[in-house]
């Protein structure tokens, strides 16, 4: 049984070391994008709530496996050329992830009481800065769980690069089947890195969770 | 949303105008990139479309959407059947029954959707178990959604108040009979529009099946947009592909925000108590 682990130990290391970069910079890209269109959704301007739920609306109905198909082998045929096979899932990641937490953003918005951004508003602040210095850091606050749920996605969602020639995690399987060993183990061991990947982030939504609910 | 910002005056008024304006254009000139590069790289050129003209490929076409949703669809019933049964368990008195119950659960969310398909299509391939592609898509959705819809049933009996059950406890009902016909009659209109969310989920998903050669809508797109004859048509096979997707699910979501919106009516008619804090972070929750 452990065999199977640590004769393959490359491997499993750098499948999950691509699966941790891939989750960790489309991560990053997605929040910044999110919250941007998250943004653009409450904002006065017409046009942008407009692109804000075009967006939204478009993304959430598409299957990532197609955003990824489309990137993959869509977007070289107009000559739009990424770097390389990660970044394709990079991009592919954050457009689909950033959809989510535009939504989770809005409602967080949405959750924050009028008499804060009327107070705000009565000192003289401009949108901006009503939005940037009042709202935002305790909407913040207020998503931080069902952000949580959103991160927990993406991370598991980092497995479908594994079908667009990324070598992360979930491309291990197609690696062991050609050394030969045993699938159903590989398997089984990919599932504990993910689960102890994962888990961590469980504990902290709940934890997350269990402090909003006091506040 | 007008919380954000005050009742705009004529000088607000001229620059959101503006702003509009400037918007506009930008995303005009955004959408007329993309239209160039897609006409300067031949994308739109007859030769690559033609094939949809085809009987044959629309035949094609039509057989990746059926396979599609035949997955959908039967994963579907299944989860349900699996979400009432594992919901049914985690509010079980006896703790042997609760625990694993809750084990289960909480494990099938945690792992890939992807890695869960692989189990059944790897599996098979290793235990000559015979099981097709198609069944690995099918038991693989209906594992994740399942545990999913389980956490959705159960969160809906207990955002029903309080009081209903203590109620019911107290005219000499039977806990069977207090969920079944109490709790349930009143739980299933407010969880409505999350199964329906989540039934959103499960088609999408179904175009994992591409990873692990089911032959669904997106696999015959990738065998369409490979074709030499026609000049690689992936972009055009692609388009019509996300047409349809998007078509279906903005469909399903289309029907649950507008039983979302029909039960927030009822409750107001009613008057019942406001959606309690549970519900509303579990409405939050963005089903990915």
């Amino acid at each position: 049984m452990f065999s199977v682990l640590t004769d393959n130990w490359d491997l499993f290391g750098q499948g999950f070391w691509t699966t941790i970069k891939l989750f960790l910079i489309s991560g990053v890209l997605s929040l910044v994008l999110g919250t941007l269109l998250g943004t653009f959704r409450v904002s006065p301007v017409p046009a942008l709530r407009g692109v804000g739920t075009g967006y939204v609306n478009i993304l959430r109905n598409t299957p990532l496996t197609l955003v990824f198909a489309f990137l993959v082998f869509g977007a070289p045929k107009m000559n739009i050329e990424l770097p390389s096979f990660f970044w394709s899932a990079v991009v592919a990641l954050t457009i689909y992830t950033s959809a989510f937490i535009c939504e989770v953003v809005r409602s967080g918005i949405n959750t924050i009481p009028p008499g804060q951004t009327e107070a705000g508003r009565a000192i003289g602040m401009s949108f901006i800065q009503v939005l940037s210095v009042i709202v935002l850091p305790q909407a913040f606050r207020a998503i931080q769980p069902p952000l949580m749920s959103v991160l927990i996605a993406l991370l598991k969602n980092t497995t479908i690069a594994a079908g667009f020639s990324v070598a992360e995690a979930g491309a291990i399987p197609a690696a062991m089947a050609e050394r030969g060993e045993n699938q159903m183990l590989t398997l089984v061991w990919i599932t504990i890195g993910f689960l102890i990947l994962i888990v961590p982030l469980i504990f902290l939504q709940r934890w997350a969770e269990r402090r909003t609910a006091v506040a | 949303m007008s919380a954000l910002y005050d009742v705009p005056g004529p000088r607000a008024q001229l620059r959101n105008r503006v702003l509009n304006v400037v918007v506009i254009l930008l995303v005009a000139g955004a959408v007329a990139w993309v239209v160039y590069r897609l006409n300067a790289t031949g994308q739109f050129e007859s030769r690559r479309w033609v094939q949809f003209q085809y009987t044959a490929i629309q035949r094609q076409l039509l057989d990746g959407l059926l396979n599609t949703l035949k997955a959908a669809g039967l994963a579907a019933v299944l989860a349900m059947i699996m979400g009432a049964v594992f919901a049914a368990a985690r509010i079980s008195d006896h703790k042997w029954v609760r625990v694993p119950a809750t084990f289960v659960v909480e494990l099938f969310r945690a792992i890939p959707l992807l890695i869960l398909m692989f189990f059944f299509y790897y599996g098979s391939l290793q235990y000559h178990l015979g099981l097709t592609p198609f069944w690995a898509v099918v038991f693989g959705l209906t594992l994740y959604n399942g545990s999913v819809l389980a956490e959705i049933f159960r969160a809906g009996i207990a955002a029903v108040p309080k009081g209903q059950r203590e109620a019911s406890y107290a005219i000499g009902l039977r806990k069977n009979q207090v969920v079944r016909l109490v709790l349930l009659p009143q739980a299933i209109s407010a969880m409505l529009p999350a199964i329906v969310s989540q039934l959103v989920v499960l088609l999408k998903d179904t175009a994992l099946g591409f990873i692990i050669t089911y032959a669904e809508l997106l696999y015959v797109a990738k065998q369409m947009g490979g074709r030499l004859q026609y000049g690689f048509p992936y972009i055009p096979t692609y388009i019509v592909v996300a047409v349809i997707y998007i078509g279906l699910c903005s469909l399903l979501s289309l029907l649950a925000r507008y039983l979302e919106g029909r039960s927030r009516r009822r409750r107001k008619i009613t008057g019942a108590p406001p959606p309690s804090a549970a519900e509303a972070a579990t409405s939050a929750e963005a089903p990915l």
